[in-house]
């Protein structure tokens, strides 16, 4: 791999920049593999680049039916926090928020981690309970975590409404200030140069059409480029986990929703921190290119048509007025939608499966972006070691028959 | 004067209206008609900006919402506007508007020393940098970048205007008022059907007030006004001028921004909604969106001056402005010749059309020459030249493939360059209505392919370019629109006359060398001039095999401008097919998603601001509540007193002072939030004994009961009291918050998998209104109201109901408490609940009744070890963990009860509700707090070092006037094997210690209930 | 904004509805007899196709009854909606609606 610094950048600029190479090789796939991972969006890429950087296996393709990073990685708002309620749900963003902080040095690619701080704001005594529950529950679990009043949180971030008289009034923050945001297509890219670099064939426009199965084992999949053996089969498809894992016989807990979300037109820098809300359903950056970055909520129905209805939108907007009322004049310039795949206790399945050799890395919900160097770290562990890390083994696919689900929504609410 | 080039004749504009503006603090003058953008070139002002990455300088280009250069703020203070399109600008009397990308002036950029470092600054640098040290991106280069990048300015002020929303439904909705969909309408309206006509601009026309066509032999304007007075005089018609349709979501449901105030400017009337939302739901849609011009793709074409041939004729035509005094037109089809023949007819001077075709064949090159205007085939720019506007043009052969070019440079002086590299259809809202594309190589454009809904391109935006077929095709489909949606049968009026020259074929040119040699070639070639974006940066994202269409405007931000590469995509994508050698039609597009042109905040929230952000619930008592003080907390939708503050008091002593009242006097509570279901039918005990997890069938009459219900999951999911009123009637009582969940998830089983159940669900909560009398004394209290009521143990005992008059209202009474006191739930017809709550207070002076809040209600209940669902549960709690046994039956089945036998849920260590009783008795721990099993060596900063195993977190906790001293509700993993054991509660700087203890902590035996 | 066919009172605006996810689930009629893995099958695994699917919807704003649906996840097309208790319609082609 060619290393990118300020100094290669000046190199190239007496050539006319005609001396770069591929960020990766794109190769025609290969009969067989050790390994295939199915997605080549954030996780998938990041699960080869851990399978090849921590257990040595580089015999791993990423099949990719699209363009890399075309899904979920391409399509969320970007931000990055690992303060969630329970134990298990903590362990794991947080190990990955630790990741994210030495990722762009790791991958030689700047995916502009900016650590500005994610407020989440209390709006009734419920939500002070929660995000004070929540609080000393980070703290001990070894996450930064603050509260602030309202008028710590006017300090922190001034144009945040906390008028006593708003419809539902700021009464408090939770603010982690080692969240932040991230550039998300360069987060595909980065882990795809990486892995690229360690040998991991990166495919795209070859879509996975059926996963072979037999004797209880999985032997390969058949795409639209041909049949592909594979003593492992990883699946690493958000939004899709369900159909690629029907392809194999194997009923999920999820379904898949869409999720909006929509930019701004770009304006100077007027908001330097992440603003979340639960009760007023916002949450909203403004990126580095002055769009002001914001999800909407998930529409109600099942979907995998990437777009949503427009009263989702119109809500968000009226939520996001309530937040910031010297916004009324912005304007959305682009919407688009994702599609999440949510379990029914809003956490992950990062697991083995009923079928030998058979990987799943779903239902991340609106946790996926975030999650994505750790998720990728405990997956390649589970593929290459045939068994859970105990960061990711809660969130086995068994926990819906015992019962020990891990309830984010249940608990502290905050969603995304 | 409105300005040195404003032309003696012509025009739409009225120039008897001067209107005064000021561009970046300077003074000029329009007319009415104006936009800012006609309005600045009258004045001479090409120059408007300067570039986002280089800071070269730039003009204007367009003349709508095309435009990616003229991107200005208008307005000052709370009214600024930010990032609007000085094309789409309609020029108001006092209108202030400054360029957003120069400092101080687009004249002199300090910003455009930038430029220096243009080598570097290819697409996607900043992946290849800043990244070490880890800490400077956060610190130095994101904040560095984040300066330079952003247009306008947010304003600092909240929005004053007003925006309102509108439903409307149309049998045919005719997107654009150009010629394709002035006949569309037409066709579609006089069958009668609801037409509705929306365009973007402020008068119908579309491409035709730019232009001199003729229809049926005379100007083409006077059929448009025409066809408008004729639209505007049918009743079922709504013409819509001023109004964008941004937005195509599924099952024909279109959003259309209504500009209403913009160009009234301070001379608006006051109220007048600043913007409309039209909410429309289509039979049928016929999209006439037009379409918009390309650039064509050569070294340096981003100096000002160089404009689209059509926008050249817009602003020459329409607005009578000279955009020059000399010009080049430089085409690769016919359709610039146009322009030559309108500027020729304005008396500019031309220098030459330059052709990038070898042979050029069209009727309208015939028509040039024979004018004796020079047409100079089979060339091409090369260059431009000028500081802040073009001065010169170079010219060279172009070599038949069109990858080079050759012989010697030729130099034409000029002032105005008018390109057209062709057109491509705006398909934006058929492409997000699901519609598909094709590209069509002759026309050398995207043309909707199939449509996905019950939609129809006509005109332009289907690649029919000629004004003849734009009227055929508009006329057929609004005839055929109308008669699927019902009217009329399908038949065309007859189209009107128009000549139609022969034009030859287009030459597409997607890039236009300019004799470097070919690696150094495309480094300013702008392709995307929002983005800065040139030939060269597409080539690069190809070559580092980003070489899928979204790969490359993702790397280099080509079309992810304010103008959304409105002119820039398909050349983008063009240039790229070339670098990667696939045909465009195999190279895709990028997906079109709403909104077409960018939509206000404010006009998508409309009125749903302020207290109308979300409906406000308040009691009938409300008033008093206010009257006296209250302090409110939000309960859902609902407004509850909290505490009721005497004048000194803070809440502490408030809500001590209503505790004390409670349990040693008595106090009054509104209670009215509660969910209330009346529940009838034959099977309506057998339905309880199914949601509840205890037994209902042998609940006697006028009998209550405490229920619990629990998710499939076996979590719990709500609680209260239900009360049998007759054999086959009950009376539910939900958590506030929980009342509409609560109803749906009841009707849900009834009708979902009960069909069978003869039961019926109805809420009340609105119908009832409810006074909880509570304490000691409260039989004093409302004996007098309730004359006719025994009040005594015997004569109603508790946890029942009794039907009476009180205070002459009929009253239905509870017997319950959730303090543990004595304590009547009074429920009047919700039109008397402030009768009965003035009632109460007035009975209970003599007493000194105090009102309490929801604070206090909390307080009594904890004491009591009463949970509060969602509070005491998050919905990972089963009945179980909360020690209540008691209420879950063994013998019945109910909806949960399978996922109680889960391994799961049976866990020793899961967390069960207890009491704590902090070790200083004067200390409330933090609801909240985590608990540990032993002292922390140390205490903990705003992080721990290590984590640090927890055992539980406080649920509630207090003060107890009762008690006199703190104490709290727990969840504690194995607590109630714990009782008795000490456990601590880290928090940032100290450690609070308390004791496990029995979670019921004020009157275990439960006397008090009976007074 | 989906456009849905409410089978008592005719199309809504899918803002009057509330979602009930998959259909024909059938809660088991002996829940103490299934295995933790088949209560679980019940309680949580679910079809998630890409293409029609048969979901509930309730009427929440109008006549609050609740009714299935065949709606393609992709598209959303609405090709039928039936009362519950009634059969399901056979699933429909792939077509859409639509004109060029």
């Amino acid at each position: 791999m060619r290393r990118y610094s300020i100094l290669s950048l000046a190199r190239n600029a007496l050539s006319h920049h005609q001396g770069w190479p591929r960020l990766w090789r794109s190769p025609e796939p290969r009969r067989a593999y050790e390994i295939v991972i199915v997605g080549g969006g954030g996780h998938g890429l990041a699960t080869a680049y851990y399978l090849a950087k921590e257990h040595g296996i580089v015999d791993v393709a990423v099949l990719e039916k699209g363009w890399l990073g075309g899904g979920n990685t391409g399509r969320n708002t970007t931000i990055i926090r690992s303060n969630y309620l329970w134990d298990e749900s903590a362990a794991i963003y947080e190990h990955a928020l630790r990741l994210w902080e030495g990722l762009s040095a790791d991958l030689n690619f700047n995916v502009m981690l900016s650590q500005r701080g994610v407020l989440n704001l209390a709006h009734t005594l419920h939500d002070l309970r929660e995000g004070a529950r929540r609080v000393h529950a980070n703290r001990l679990n070894g996450i930064d975590a603050e509260w602030l009043t309202p008028a710590e949180v006017k300090a922190f971030c001034p144009i945040v409404n906390v008028a006593r008289d708003a419809r539902y009034p700021v009464l408090g923050a939770t603010l982690q200030r080692r969240g932040g945001v991230a550039r998300h297509d360069a987060v595909a890219w980065g882990y795809a140069r990486a892995a690229d670099a360690r040998g991991v064939d990166i495919v795209q426009n070859c879509e996975v059409t059926g996963i072979e199965v037999s004797g209880g084992r999985v032997t390969g999949v058949r795409t639209t480029r041909g049949a592909i053996g594979a003593r492992k089969v990883a699946i690493a498809a958000a939004g899709h986990t369900s159909v690629l894992a029907a392809m194999a016989g194997i009923r999920l807990p999820i379904q898949s929703h869409p999720l909006q979300a929509l930019v701004s037109e770009p304006v100077k820098p007027v908001l330097d921190c992440v603003v979340m809300s639960n009760a007023v359903h916002v949450y909203v950056s403004q990126s580095d290119k002055g769009e002001l970055v914001m999800g909407a909520g998930i529409d109600a129905y099942n979907s995998y048509g990437q777009r949503g209805s427009f009263h989702v939108i119109e809500r968000q907007m009226a939520a996001c007025l309530e937040l910031f009322p010297i916004f009324g004049r912005m304007r959305m310039m682009r919407s688009w939608a994702g599609i999440v795949d949510v379990c029914p206790d809003a956490s992950p399945i990062v697991s083995k499966t009923p079928i030998g050799g058979l990987y799943i890395n779903g239902g991340w919900g609106t946790g996926g972006f975030k999650s994505t160097p750790g998720s990728g770290w405990v997956f390649a562990h589970t593929i290459a070691r045939d068994e859970p890390h105990p960061l990711n083994a809660p969130f086995s696919l068994d926990r819906f028959a015992t019962g020990a689900l891990i309830d984010e929504h249940g608990a502290a609410a905050v969603a995304h | 004067m409105s300005g040195a080039f404003r032309l003696a004749a012509g025009g739409r504009i009225d120039r008897a209206a001067p209107l005064r503006f000021r561009f970046d603090g300077r003074p000029y003058e329009g007319l009415k008609g104006d936009t800012l953008a006609s309005a600045l070139l009258a004045n001479g002002m090409h120059l408007v900006g300067r570039s986002l990455k280089y800071h070269r300088p730039r003009g204007i280009v367009a003349a709508g919402a095309d435009e990616p250069n003229a991107i200005v703020q208008v307005g000052e203070g709370a009214w600024t506007q930010p990032n609007a399109r000085a094309t789409e600008v309609e020029l108001y009397d006092g209108l202030v508007a400054r360029n957003v990308t120069a400092w101080p002036g687009v004249g002199f950029d300090l910003g455009a020393a930038a430029s220096l470092l243009s080598p570097l600054l290819v697409a996607g640098f900043y992946y290849k940098t800043f990244m070490a040290p880890g800490r400077w991106w956060r610190r130095l280069y994101e904040p560095a970048l984040r300066r330079m990048a952003g247009l306008g300015r947010a304003p600092a002020a909240p929005d004053p205007d007003v925006y309102d929303k509108r439903h409307a439904h149309a049998d045919v909705l005719v997107v654009g008022a150009g010629p394709a969909g002035l006949a569309a309408a037409l066709a579609a309206a006089r069958t009668g059907a609801r037409v509705m006509l929306a365009d973007e601009q402020a008068e119908f026309g579309g491409a035709l007030l730019s232009e001199g066509d003729e229809i049926d032999g005379r100007p083409a304007l006077e059929w448009v006004g025409r066809a408008a007075a004729e639209l505007a005089s049918l009743p079922e018609v709504v013409p819509l001028p001023r109004a964008t349709v941004f937005g195509y979501y599924d099952h024909n449901y279109l959003a259309i921004a209504e500009r209403r105030a913009d160009h009234l400017g301070p001379g608006a009337p006051p109220g007048l909604a600043r913007r409309r939302l039209w909410r429309v739901r289509a039979r049928r849609v016929v999209l006439a969106t037009g379409a918009h011009e390309r650039p064509l793709v050569f070294a340096d074409n981003d100096r000002p001056g160089v404009m689209l041939a059509s926008a050249v004729r817009a602003y020459l035509n329409r607005y009578a402005v000279a955009p020059g005094r000399r010009a080049v037109v430089f085409t690769n089809n016919d359709d610039a010749y146009r322009t030559a023949f309108d500027l020729a007819d304005a008396g500019i001077e031309l220098a030459a059309v330059v052709d990038a075709r070898s042979h050029p064949a069209g009727e309208r090159v015939g028509e040039a020459r024979r004018r004796g205007i020079e047409v100079l085939a089979g060339s091409a720019l090369t260059g431009t030249r000028g500081r802040r506007r073009v001065a010169a043009v170079e010219v060279r052969r172009l070599d038949p493939g069109g990858s080079a070019v050759e012989g010697p440079a030729r130099t034409l002086a000029c002032d105005l360059v008018a390109v057209s590299g062709g057109w491509s259809p705006a398909v934006h809202l058929f492409s997000q209505s699901q519609g598909t594309l094709r590209f069509d190589e002759a026309r050398a454009c995207f043309v909707p392919d199939r449509a996905a809904q019950a939609v129809r391109p006509a005109g332009a935006a289907n690649g029919t370019f000629t004004l003849a077929g734009c009227l055929a095709e508009g006329l057929a489909a609004g005839a055929a629109a109308a008669r699927l949606a019902g009217f009329g049968d399908g038949t065309a009026p007859p189209a009107p006359l128009v000549r139609t020259a022969r034009d030859g074929p287009i030459r597409p040119l997607w890039f236009v060398p300019s004799g470097r040699p070919a690696a150094r070639d495309g480094g300013r070639h702008f392709v995307d001039l929002q983005a800065d974006v040139t030939a060269a940066d597409i080539r690069l994202a190809a070559r580092e095999g980003l070489d899928s269409v979204e790969h490359v405007k993702r790397y280099t931000a080509a079309g992810m401008g304010t103008d959304q590469g409105k002119t820039a995509n398909v050349n983008a994508l063009a240039l790229l097919s070339q670098a990667v050698g696939r045909p465009i039609a195999g190279t895709g597009t990028t997906t079109f998603r709403p909104p077409y042109t960018p939509v206000g905040f404010g006009l998508l929230a409309g009125r749903d601001r302020g207290e109308l952000f979300d409906p406000v619930r308040v009691t009938p008592m409300h008033a008093w509540h206010v009257a006296h003080g209250a302090v409110f907390e939000d309960v859902g939708q609902w407004k509850r007193p909290l505490y009721y503050p005497r004048a000194g008091e803070d809440m502490a002593a408030a809500v001590a002072r209503e505790c004390r009242a409670a349990r040693g006097g008595v106090a009054a509570l509104d209670a009215t939030t509660l969910g209330k279901i009346d529940i009838r039918g034959p099977d309506a005990a057998a339905f309880l004994d199914r949601v509840y997890t205890n037994a209902w069938a042998r609940l006697g009459l006028g009998q209550c009961r405490y229920g619990m219900m629990c998710g499939q999951d076996g979590m719990v999911l709500d609680d209260g009291v239900t009360t049998r009123l007759a054999p086959d009637r009950f009376l539910m009582t939900t958590t506030t918050g929980n009342a509409a969940r609560v109803l749906d998830w009841l009707e849900e089983w009834l009708q979902t998998e009960w069909p069978g159940l003869r039961v019926y669900c109805t809420s009340v909560t609105e119908q009832w209104a409810t006074v909880a009398i509570v304490g000691p004394r409260a039989r004093e209290v409302l004996g007098p109201l309730a004359p006719g009521l025994a009040l005594d143990n015997e004569g109603f005992p508790f946890m029942t109901l009794r039907e009476a008059e009180v205070a002459g209202i009929p009253a239905r009474v509870f017997r319950i408490s959730f303090t543990g006191e004595l304590s009547f739930e009074v429920n009047v017809p919700a039109w008397h609940g402030l009768a009965l709550w003035e009632a109460v207070m007035r009975a209970g002076e003599p007493f000194g009744i105090t009102p309490y809040g929801t604070e206090a209600m909390h307080v009594l209940r904890a004491e009591k070890g009463f949970i509060i669902v969602g509070q005491e549960t998050d919905g990972t709690v089963t009945p179980l963990d909360l020690g209540m046994d008691w209420i879950v039956s063994r013998t019945k089945d109910f909806i949960g009860k399978r996922s109680l036998l889960r391994p799961d849920a049976s866990r020793p260590d899961r967390k069960q509700l207890v009491g704590l009783l902090p070790e200083d008795p004067g200390e409330v721990l933090p609801e909240g707090a985590q608990l540990v099993a032993a002292r922390p060596a140390r205490a903990i900063g705003l992080k721990a070092g290590r984590p640090i195993p927890m055992i539980g977190h406080v649920t509630s906790s207090y003060s107890s006037a009762a008690l006199g001293r703190s104490f709290a509700l727990a969840l504690v993993k194995g607590g109630r094997g714990r009782i008795g054991a000490t456990v601590y509660a880290p928090l940032v700087g100290r450690t609070l210690a308390a004791r496990i203890v029995e979670p019921v902590f004020y009157d275990r035996e439960g006397k008090r209930r009976n007074g | 904004m989906l456009l849905i066919p409410c089978p008592w009172c005719g199309p809504r605006d899918e803002s009057e509805f509330r979602y009930g996810g998959e259909a024909h689930i059938g809660a088991p009629a002996n829940p103490g007899s299934l295995s933790d893995a088949d209560w679980a099958d019940y309680l949580f695994m679910r079809n998630n196709p890409k293409g029609w699917f048969r979901e509930r919807w309730m009427h929440a704003q109008g006549c609050r009854r609740w009714f299935n649906a065949v709606r393609h996840t992709v598209s959303n097309e609405i090709a039928a909606v039936y009362r519950m208790g009634e059969p399901p319609p056979p699933a429909p082609g792939p077509g859409r609606e639509g004109e060029t």
